[in-house]
């Protein structure tokens, strides 16, 4: 990890741009709803409510809430399998997504997708995508598209560190920058590819380097601070509207559990662990609301409330839900209504 | 009026006129155009259409493929063409993962209009990674449309109704089919429906199926079969998934026989699907076993005693009849 933390504290670690009270408490309120529903996630996987692969995005909450200040809800997202952080930040439900790790006929997705794929078209939410790497052409192509409409809005295309080892990141960066594509790529590096160790696949570990072998402008950034981050999203959208092109953000981050329910995460110690707790994005950011009198210790334990009672009730709206019938297996495989299914 | 054009030509009409009526419509692909295209099916496209909507890509077959997808998702109808589907391996998880996944991942949230297409199987001797075919590796695909035709009149049709459908497309071609002459009907809204089959020559005595270009081995060898007083069926498939069982199975109720002729390997591809669907759905009917003539299992070699070996042709398709009808030659 050494060179990862060295990158890490080379990034920056405060902003000096002053953000509204109104920012703020909108970045505490997404980051508690997101740490707080997969806590509940963790909760339903240990009854058997929630099967299948868990992958929580519990340490990485900075990025989720930064991100959405910092676009707009026209701009399109495509991101990976830890992927439900990023789209309740963009918007879906609680109840929906919730409903959906249950496998519910009330879910965002109808109980088609589980933990790996939430979509909304209502919220440009593209999906989270359960193969390493392949929302990063599909990021791209989305970009074009809005190029080819000649629209204002950017292509957000995130993905993982261990991602960032695959062919197609490559082929994308090259055609992203030859075509001027108006895409934000992404990495949310939080150390490990699984329980692989960022120096350990690769011998370029400073993943933002990869940018400059296309002449991307890229950058490293600090991701336990919602304003680091948002500062470094803000300008890059306006880099990428100014229609200069791609520009590449590693978002440097940790998370907290194994890469999914069943990794106890034997390969980091606990001292690595509690040095990115020290930096809760969460706690952090309630300690300087305080402090700095953004808020009133009032007004956060209000929010505090609501998030308790709104992921409760999301449980519980989730387990009250009907699964789909066996049959609709059927539905949305083919867009022609009559396909002549082989039922034998 | 029907005027007589080559597969290459009526591809590119297919792809201009799709391109004319629906703005959304967008060529890419490894030198499709500045070079007019690597077999000349986007010759001249450039010039009418211009740079952003035909557009050259470096060779990054998993890259565009998936730039093809992602712009699908997000409104756009792409047709993708691949030089061959032998380099479209290296696109499968865009293809497979996650063209023909996105509308049931998404419950129906986000379509993926998309066509890719190129050309499949043997073109003479170009060794094992040149010469393979593909229906069978993409229709096995639910989400996936698959078709195959090297007459030039279903192509163009096909390929018009493959830009409108709203689910993704895969098409096969053949490198030594574009020259390919046929009579294609004047006028550009002339469709041509997926998932159809054609009875190409009517006969009572043998059903022989066939798509691609081994149709014309098969028209080849019921010629031949004619002239010894055997009447041979002969059905193009055309689309491979979803398949046309009902033209197949009201055939061999005709018929009684059938062979079909796929230059696919033989191991659970389109000869074993069909050889499947006429025990299970014309069993009574059937005089003989349903017999098939496939390409060797095995990859095909370069010499020209190996390509002689391997392919099926018109010999090989009237031994076949035989065996299914019991005459000895």
């Amino acid at each position: 990890m050494a060179d990862v933390l060295t990158a890490k504290s080379k990034a920056k670690k405060t902003s000096k741009t002053k953000y509204s009270k109104k920012t703020y408490l909108q970045w505490y309120e997404t980051m508690l709803r997101v740490r707080r529903f997969e806590e509940k996630c963790l909760y339903g996987y240990s009854k058997q409510k929630i099967r299948g692969f868990l992958h929580v995005y519990i340490g990485q909450e900075a990025i989720a809430a930064a991100l959405t200040s910092a676009i707009t809800k026209e701009d399109k997202l495509v991101t990976a399998y830890r992927q439900h952080g990023i789209a309740l930040a963009r918007g879906l439900s609680s109840d929906s997504c919730m409903a959906e790790l249950f496998g519910k006929s009330t879910g965002c997705v109808k109980g088609k997708g589980g933990s790996m794929h939430f979509f909304s078209k209502e919220h440009n939410y593209f999906g989270g995508n359960g193969i390493v790497g392949a929302q990063i052409p599909i990021g791209t192509g989305m970009a074009l598209a809005e190029k080819y409409r000649k629209t204002k809005n950017i292509s957000v295309c995130m993905f993982g560190d261990g991602a960032a080892r695959q062919g197609a990141l490559y082929e994308s960066f090259n055609m992203a920058m030859t075509w001027k594509l108006p895409v934000l790529y992404i990495c949310e590096n939080n150390g490990y590819a699984m329980g692989t160790s960022v120096e350990r696949t690769s011998n370029v570990n400073k993943i933002y380097t990869v940018g400059s072998a296309f002449d991307m402008p890229s950058e490293p950034v600090d991701g336990m601070s919602p304003e680091a981050v948002h500062e470094a999203i803000e300008k890059a959208a306006k880099h990428i509207r100014s229609g200069k092109g791609p520009y590449f953000l590693e978002i440097n981050t940790y998370r907290y559990r194994g890469h999914s329910v069943s990794d106890p995460a034997k390969y980091r110690t606990k001292d690595e662990l509690n040095e990115y707790k020290g930096k809760d994005p969460i706690i952090l950011t309630e300690q300087k609301m305080v402090k700095e009198k953004i808020a009133s210790q009032k007004e956060i334990d209000k929010i505090k409330d609501a998030i308790e009672k709104e992921i409760e009730a999301a449980y519980a709206f989730a387990e009250e839900s009907p699964y789909p019938l066996g049959s609709e297996l059927y539905d949305d495989n083919y867009v022609q209504k009559d396909y002549p299914f082989i039922m034998d | 009026m029907a005027r007589i054009i080559t597969l290459r030509d009526a591809l590119r009409e297919a792809m201009s006129e799709e391109m004319r009526r629906d703005e959304s419509v967008f060529l890419m692909g490894e030198e499709v155009a500045e070079y007019n295209g690597a077999y000349k099916v986007s010759k001249g496209m450039l010039d009418e259409f211009g740079a952003q909507r035909v557009i050259d890509t470096p060779i990054a077959e998993l890259g565009f493929a998936g730039i093809g997808v992602g712009a699908a998702m997000n409104g756009l109808r792409p047709i993708v063409e691949f030089m061959t589907w032998n380099f479209a391996v290296l696109a499968f998880d865009q293809i497979v993962n996650n063209a023909a996944k996105t509308l049931t991942q998404s419950a129906g949230e986000f379509m993926c209009p998309i066509v890719f297409r190129g050309p499949s199987g043997a073109a003479g001797q170009l060794a094992q990674q040149h010469s393979q075919t593909f229906e069978s590796w993409m229709a096995n695909v639910p989400g996936l449309k698959v078709i195959s035709s090297i007459n030039p009149a279903d192509a163009k049709g096909l390929l018009k109704s493959a830009i409108r459908d709203n689910d993704p497309v895969c098409i096969m071609e053949s490198e030594i089919m574009y020259g390919h002459k046929g009579d294609v009907p004047e006028g550009d809204d002339i469709l041509v429906p997926i998932g159809k089959a054609k009875v190409t020559r009517e006969g009572k005595d043998v059903t022989i199926v066939s798509f691609n270009k081994m149709i014309l081995e098969a028209e080849k060898a019921a010629e031949e079969l004619a002239k010894e007083g055997i009447s041979a069926e002969v059905i193009d498939l055309r689309t491979i998934r979803p398949l046309d069982h009902h033209t197949l199975v009201e055939s061999v109720k005709k018929t009684n026989r059938m062979v079909v002729v796929d230059e696919s390997w033989p191991f659970a591809g389109v000869s074993a699907e069909i050889a499947y669907e006429i025990q299970k759905y014309a069993f009574d009917y059937l005089d003989a076993p349903v017999t098939r003539v496939n390409s060797a299992d095995t990859s095909l070699g370069y010499a020209p005693t190996f390509v002689e070996e391997y392919l099926p042709n018109a010999t090989k398709v009237i031994k076949a009849v035989k065996e299914v009808l019991y005459t000895n030659a």
